[in-house]
């Protein structure tokens, strides 16, 4: 049980991921998160705005299931199956961290400088996430995947579009967290 | 029942992400600095696995269970599309340190104002839907 109870290294965590793809494959689907977020748009009404949006999203809802089972996972694995614990960070990457005033770094699963309430009535703290995650939803779709249907599924099956958009995922990353990061925290 | 399946799929989906961490602000951040290579055991050992199960997958001509045979779609070809689009990915990727999975396992761990990523994500997508002829793909 301990085993379960302390956190997983990558060598169980990777193949798993694997299987999770694989699993969907056989029940006749693809791995792919961010369509999800498509689907929203379709509920919310966006098809009479845009044509990119008119589909029929009923056809999603195994996907949607999906989600709610993650939400569900990240409970169960928060509350039932973690005892706490301080993540294993590089020291360096602490460092690098307090040096921006970041504190309590890998304490939780994310930092409370950037999602606690305090940081999110913020200007700077609500503008990060809303930023943040408009960026997400329009790269996402844009490149047509995101981690889940381009690193993995994409990889997996040696699709060269599925390279370049995760050549791009770094590429903004390293741009984000070398350059930007110094701008913004800095 | 049929989506019960799905959910389990789901739920071991979550569990995974965050037991291995992969779901941590800390951890995107400390991938993109190449301080640990904790992330880049997760991604590699999922690709390398997934490349052998679908080489076995068509080798041996697998079926899924609508009778047809186990396969991925091709993407469509492109370059703009795939190296913009991902660079804007990159980028929101690395600053919430949500990728459209852990955003809602989050929600499971309890951290609510992860919603907020959540909606601009959403807001993201629609603005891509709108503008989608406008741009070069």
């Amino acid at each position: 049980m301990d085993y379960i109870l302390q956190p997983w290294p990558w060598y169980v965590a990777g193949p798993m991921m694997a299987l999770i793809m694989f699993t969907l494959i056989y029940f006749g689907k693809t791995f792919g998160m961010s369509s999800n977020l498509r689907t929203f748009c379709t509920i919310a009404g966006a098809g009479k705005k845009a044509k990119f949006f008119d589909f029929d999203w009923k056809a999603q809802r195994w996907n949607l299931t999906v989600v709610l089972g993650a939400v569900i996972g990240g409970f169960i694995a928060h509350f039932l199956l973690s005892v706490p614990t301080d993540m294993d960070l590089n020291p360096v990457t602490v460092e690098s961290l307090s040096q921006y005033g970041f504190e309590n770094v890998g304490k939780s699963l994310l930092p409370a400088e950037l999602y606690s309430w305090d940081a999110v009535l913020s200007l700077k703290g609500l503008s990060i996430l809303i930023i943040g995650g408009f960026l997400v939803g329009f790269g996402t779709r844009y490149a047509g995947g995101c981690t889940s249907g381009h690193a993995i599924t994409g990889l997996s099956n040696l699709q060269v579009p599925s390279l370049i958009a995760v050549i791009g995922f770094f590429l903004g990353g390293l741009i984000m967290i070398h350059l930007l990061f110094p701008l913004i925290f800095g | 029942m049929k989506f019960i399946k799905f959910l389990f799929v789901g739920v071991v989906f979550g569990i995974v992400l965050v037991k291995s961490e992969a779901v941590s602000w800390y951890r995107i951040y400390e991938m993109f600095r190449f301080e640990s290579f904790h992330m880049y055991g997760i991604i590699g050992s999922a690709v390398i696995t997934g490349v052998l199960l679908m080489l076995i997958t068509k080798k041996f001509k697998f079926k899924n269970i609508e009778g047809g045979f186990m396969s991925v779609p091709d993407k469509e070809k492109g370059l703009v599309r795939y190296i913009v689009g991902g660079t804007l990915f990159g980028l929101g990727w690395a600053l919430s340190g949500a990728c459209p999975g852990p955003m809602y396992i989050l929600v499971g761990t309890g951290v609510f104002s992860i919603i907020i990523v959540i909606l601009a994500a959403i807001l993201g997508t629609y603005v891509y839907g709108v503008l989608r002829d406008k741009l070069p793909h």
